[in-house]
């Protein structure tokens, strides 16, 4: 298995060997169910499908009920597809089988944490994309403060380029945070502490992945 | 907070127990751990603690402040890190205020925090 998926509890501080204080997430994750196996001849790909957190049965539509009575489990709210597993787990893998953190990872392993970032909104250029913003405060100036600047120039190319940085919706979407390492796991209790932020307010979801 | 962060933080905060309780004004003797190569040895660093910021969370740090030869010399300690071998109180200040920034603008006798009796 190369990853599970887990809740986001908060951030606090934790010490190294060295003194050096690190910043860390607290994920709940897991444990997990193995919802679906997908393969080469029937998918055209092979993957692994989790679910992870309980969900209430009548608030379930019935299709989806389905679905997780094939593996023998009650509903579940977050389902995410893993492709990334190594070739070891190949077959030994089954429906319904539960995954713990333990069995995933390892401490001191590096893994990314997937997450929906916090919505910001509509955001102008100074927030979204850290510009300077054009003019003063003071000096007569009355509205140029965080404008953008000019966004191209005149008679050629006559057009405004394509990508270019502009205010608009910024945060509320799929965040990919790469190589947090594990500092702690506790089996117990379920929970991961990774070094570093994650994307996300606290209880959102998050995917760890190896 | 959650629960469950506690049970994280935990392990350091029981750590915190040991030290001897301090508080700004206080002049403290703090004995520090330094790495050289693969040894290890103790530094100390004595001066007046002048404030205690992010009290009961994990993250609490403390400034200690001295004059080392004429020159105003600060230091901040997470007081958590396993860095801290041991902090000895050496005099308890009478203060009236939590954070003693006045005492940076001061020289020799002005500088000296009275002894609380």
């Amino acid at each position: 298995m190369s990853g599970i998926i887990g809740k986001k509890i908060g951030m606090t501080n934790v010490y190294d060997d060295e003194g050096r204080s690190v910043s860390c997430t607290l994920i709940e994750a897991g444990p997990c169910v193995v919802t679906q196996v997908k393969d080469l001849q029937k998918d055209g790909y092979r993957a692994i499908q989790l679910s992870y957190d309980e969900r209430k049965e009548k608030r379930t539509p019935k299709a989806l009920k389905g679905h997780f009575d094939k593996s023998n489990t009650s509903p579940k709210k977050k389902v995410a597809e893993f492709r990334k597993f190594r070739d070891e787990f190949t077959g030994t893998v089954e429906l319904g089988q539960v995954v713990n953190v333990g069995d995933v990872f390892q401490e001191g392993e590096y893994v990314d944490a997937i997450s929906n970032s916090k919505g910001k909104g509509f955001q102008g250029v100074v927030k979204r994309h850290g510009f300077k913003g054009v003019g003063d405060a003071t000096h007569g100036q009355h509205n140029r403060l965080r404008a953008p600047g000019s966004i191209g120039a005149s008679s050629y190319p006559s057009r405004v380029f394509k990508g270019i940085r502009m205010a608009g919706q910024q945060g509320g979407k799929r965040v990919k945070v790469i190589n947090l390492r594990i500092l702690k796991i506790i089996p117990e209790k379920n929970l991961v502490l990774v070094s570093g932020s994650v994307p996300g307010s606290k209880n959102s979801y998050v995917v760890l992945e190896k | 907070m959650s629960d469950l962060i506690k049970e994280v933080e935990k392990e350091f905060l029981e750590k915190e127990s040991k030290h001897p309780d301090f508080k700004a004004g206080d002049t403290v003797n703090i004995h520090v751990k330094i790495k050289e190569g693969n040894k290890e040895r103790i530094q100390q660093f004595q001066g007046t603690v002048i404030q205690r910021r992010h009290t009961n969370t994990n993250g609490e740090t403390f400034t200690v402040r001295k004059i080392s030869n004429g020159v105003g010399v600060e230091r901040i300690f997470p007081i958590l890190s396993p860095s801290i071998d041991k902090i000895e109180i050496i005099r308890k200040g009478h203060v009236r205020r939590a954070r003693l920034f006045y005492l940076r603008g001061k020289q020799g006798k002005a500088a000296k925090v009275k002894e609380k009796i």
